[in-house]
């Protein structure tokens, strides 16, 4: 069984009534790590939200299968201890709340959904411990608000720690490339590079190949106008920043 | 379903049926007859068995009181009171006061039991803890914090203290604490020299009720140079049906004394409204500290705002000596109606005075609440930091008034007053007023309003928590500062009860 089975999505905004997603269909195999890619407006993000359970978002048609269970009733936080996981293209600042208190909050809050025990103090000190190491985040940051003065770099690092401290069975990297210098690009990218597994898939949403570069996909998906107009190898998204996203936009017209 | 409305949703259901703590206690109690003239006053005093002096002082403030009106300034909409429609003193009966614990009438400590809040004050009621040994109630915000574990107390059951703990102790260390009802008998030159003199007999219309009536109350004072050797605190709970009140405390702190005190309070549920009209009095001479915490949870009223108690209160400290300081730290999640000041005099030169302020409205509730702080010494130094949070249908109003006086050269106020709004349908007003009467005092205030966006509610919930969860912490990320403030002994409770005041399905 496939992951993630996305069946002629149609999804509008709601109170507006504008539709975003025009019958996408879309499987993600279990470890496959897929780029979407697409020009401005074709959806992407859209989709994003939408398997994380955003709310403001009407599905009027189709269906969205994790593990062959339909996850269209459920809350954001059931999706989230099902192993959905979103890393925002803008982290939200929660000010007053240590990335800390935030973070283990959010897992055992998880772990109660899903029937486990919370975890112990010191378990959860060495898990931050290690996997902030690895990303550059220092003590200083785990004790400020959630993204509170964080540098766009900085949120970015965070999100891939959650990433990694939650334990996701699918990850949607929604434009986690967006204002990284080169630096902060490779440092990212290789925190998402260590959580690759075969138990772990990967939606990785981004306008540009260089992301690619580090991250390199098994499979790229290109998105226009609501749907998937394309599929093909990683070869797909060089082909595309050559000949950009013009020949999809009219044919999708 | 947009998170907002949802979290609207779930707010409004809050029952307030849910009310934990709503519960009433069958010990009998001996009433004075209903209705407020002078022999009630008069059968006060005698039930306390008061010298003349103070009959006299209860008798001049009643007077007074019969000349004055009630204010409206507030913003607070409530039914006509009726003075004469309540009882002004209830004591439990058969009371005695009690030697030892095994004296208390076990009705009260199964009272305690029921309140479910497993304070370190509880279990050291109830013999669960001897005093120094370390609790078992650190929960996070305690981590790695070591907790005093020592806490006396003067339990107001009522109208009456019926149990006073920890009084050798402080008797060693010099310190009196003891119900203002034994104080009046026993250091009558303290009471005749400070009862009244930070908060008139003739200040506002309720202080001056409370005067002619008060039942009991805390009275404490730590003489010169004397640290206090625990944290002093008080549960105050009302219990008796249509029984007003007014409970008066007064703690002194003589020259570089230093003390601090807890106040929290629960009350059974009630379906008329009760009032509370109380007067807090605090004076610190030279180089003394004061610190004063409360948690307030009393009934706020049913779901349809029936009910609940009406809380008049007067509170203010006396910055009299030189370089010395008064802090007041408030929770305020109860009440239908909170009408609540709690001032600094800075008189003394290099005073201090702090007001640390959360203040939670749901359901009806209506909130009027903030500080004074009164410039009247040079280089007195003031810090105003307020957290309003409204949901629900409630009204939560900042009033705030900062003066600096003609002597007052280099007097400086820092104030920050945050309000968060949950839901639609709720108020937060801001009324800042500042009055500098000299060139050289500064004054900064900075002021926001905000609303639980939804995207910091989705980013919450797409990591795992529920709307409850997500809305209670970023409520207890919005009051971080304040909740630095309270003592150890009280924040986790206080953390608690921001949560459960907040939350949809309640236990």
């Amino acid at each position: 069984m496939s992951l993630l089975e996305i069946k002629n999505l149609h999804v509008e905004i709601e109170d507006e009534g504008k539709k975003i997603l025009n019958g996408l269909n879309l499987t993600i195999e279990k470890g496959q790590v897929a780029a979407i890619m697409g020009p401005n407006g074709s959806g992407k993000s859209t989709l994003a939200y939408v398997l994380a359970g955003r709310p403001g978002y009407a599905v009027t048609e189709g269906e969205i299968l994790l593990n062959g269970e339909s996850i269209l009733e459920m809350e954001p936080n059931e999706r989230a201890a099902k192993g959905v996981f979103l890393a925002f293209q803008y982290p939200v600042e929660v000010p007053g709340v240590a990335t800390m208190t935030f973070l283990r909050t959010a897992l055992n809050a998880q772990r109660k959904l899903r029937g486990e025990n919370e975890v112990s103090t010191p378990e959860f000190i060495k898990m931050v411990r290690e996997t902030s190491d690895n990303l550059g985040i220092g003590q200083d940051m785990l004790r400020r608000g959630v993204n509170v003065g964080f540098s766009g770099g900085e949120k970015k690092r965070a999100e891939i720690l959650q990433m990694a401290i939650l334990q996701p069975r699918l990850a949607v990297l929604d434009e986690t490339d967006s204002g990284l210098d080169i630096d902060a690009l490779r440092i990212v990218s290789e925190g998402v590079n260590r959580l690759r597994s075969p138990e772990r898939s990967m939606i990785v949403i981004t306008h540009y190949q260089r992301l690619l570069d580090y991250i390199v996909p098994d499979v790229v998906h290109v998105m226009a106008k609501g749907r998937v107009v394309r599929s093909g190898g990683k070869e797909l998204a060089l082909e595309l920043e050559a000949n950009g996203y013009a020949q999809y936009t009219d044919e999708a017209a | 379903m947009p998170a907002v409305q949802e979290t609207v949703d779930r707010v409004r259901q809050i029952d307030v049926d849910q009310y934990k703590y709503g519960f009433v206690t069958d010990i009998e109690s001996e009433k004075a007859p209903k209705g407020l003239n002078e022999d009630t006053v008069r059968f006060i005093s005698a039930k306390k068995n008061e010298p003349q002096w103070m009959l006299d002082w209860r008798l001049e403030a009643f007077r007074r009181w019969q000349t004055m009106k009630e204010p409206t300034w507030a913003r607070v909409s409530y039914p006509k009171i009726d003075y004469q429609d309540a009882y002004y003193y209830a004591a439990p009966k058969a009371f005695k006061a009690p030697k030892s614990l095994a004296d208390v009438d076990p009705e009260l400590l199964r009272t305690y039991e029921k309140l479910g809040i497993p304070l370190k004050e509880q279990e050291i009621l109830a013999g669960v803890r001897k005093q120094g040994e370390p609790s078992t109630l650190d929960g996070d915000m305690l981590e790695g914090m070591r907790s005093s574990g020592r806490v006396a107390v003067d339990a107001v059951f009522d109208s009456v203290s019926v149990a006073t703990t920890f009084k050798e102790e402080l008797k060693r260390a010099g310190v009196i604490f003891m119900p203002m009802s034994e104080a009046i008998q026993e250091h009558p030159d303290l009471i005749k020299k400070y009862l009244g003199s930070v908060v008139p007999t003739t200040d506002n219309f309720f202080a001056t009720l409370n005067s002619a009536v008060f039942s009991d109350g805390s009275f404490v004072y730590v003489p010169k140079g004397v640290r206090c050797p625990m944290e002093l605190s008080t549960y105050f709970r009302i219990n008796e049906q249509n029984t007003g009140q007014f409970e008066r405390t007064l703690i002194i702190a003589d020259e570089g004394a230093y003390v601090s005190y807890l106040e929290g309070c629960t009350a059974p549920m009630r379906d008329e409204n009760q009032l509370h009209a109380a007067v807090v009095e605090l004076v610190t001479l030279d180089n003394a500290e004061i610190k004063y915490s409360t948690v307030q949870n009393w009934y706020p009223g049913d779901a349809d705002g029936k009910g609940g108690i009406f809380n008049f209160v007067t509170k203010r400290g006396d910055c009299r000596g030189k370089n010395s300081k008064i802090s007041w730290t408030q929770v305020e999640t109860g009440s239908a109606i909170t009408w609540k000041y709690p001032s600094c005099i800075l008189r003394g030169d290099g005073s201090r005075g702090e007001f640390y302020s959360i203040a939670i409205s749901n359901g009806h509730q209506q909130v009027d609440s903030g500080t004074k702080m009164i410039h009247l010494g040079k280089n007195t130094v003031s810090r105003i930091i307020s957290k309003g949070i409204s949901a629900g249908k409630s009204q939560n109003t900042y009033r705030g008034l900062v003066t600096a006086h003609r002597r007052a050269t280099g007097a400086r106020n820092f104030t920050n007053c945050d309000s968060l709004l949950i839901g639609d349908k709720c108020g937060a007003h801001t009324v800042p007023y500042m009055e500098a009467k000299n060139s050289s005092a500064v004054f900064e205030h900075e002021a926001s309003t905000s609303k639980i966006s939804e995207d910091m509610l989705f980013y919450c919930q797409s990591r795992g928590m529920s709307a409850e969860e997500a809305t209670a912490l970023v409520v207890n990320g919005f009051v971080k500062d304040v909740l630095q403030q309270l003592p150890m002994e009280f924040a986790v409770e206080a953390q608690k009860l921001i949560s459960i005041s907040l939350e949809g399905s309640v236990g």
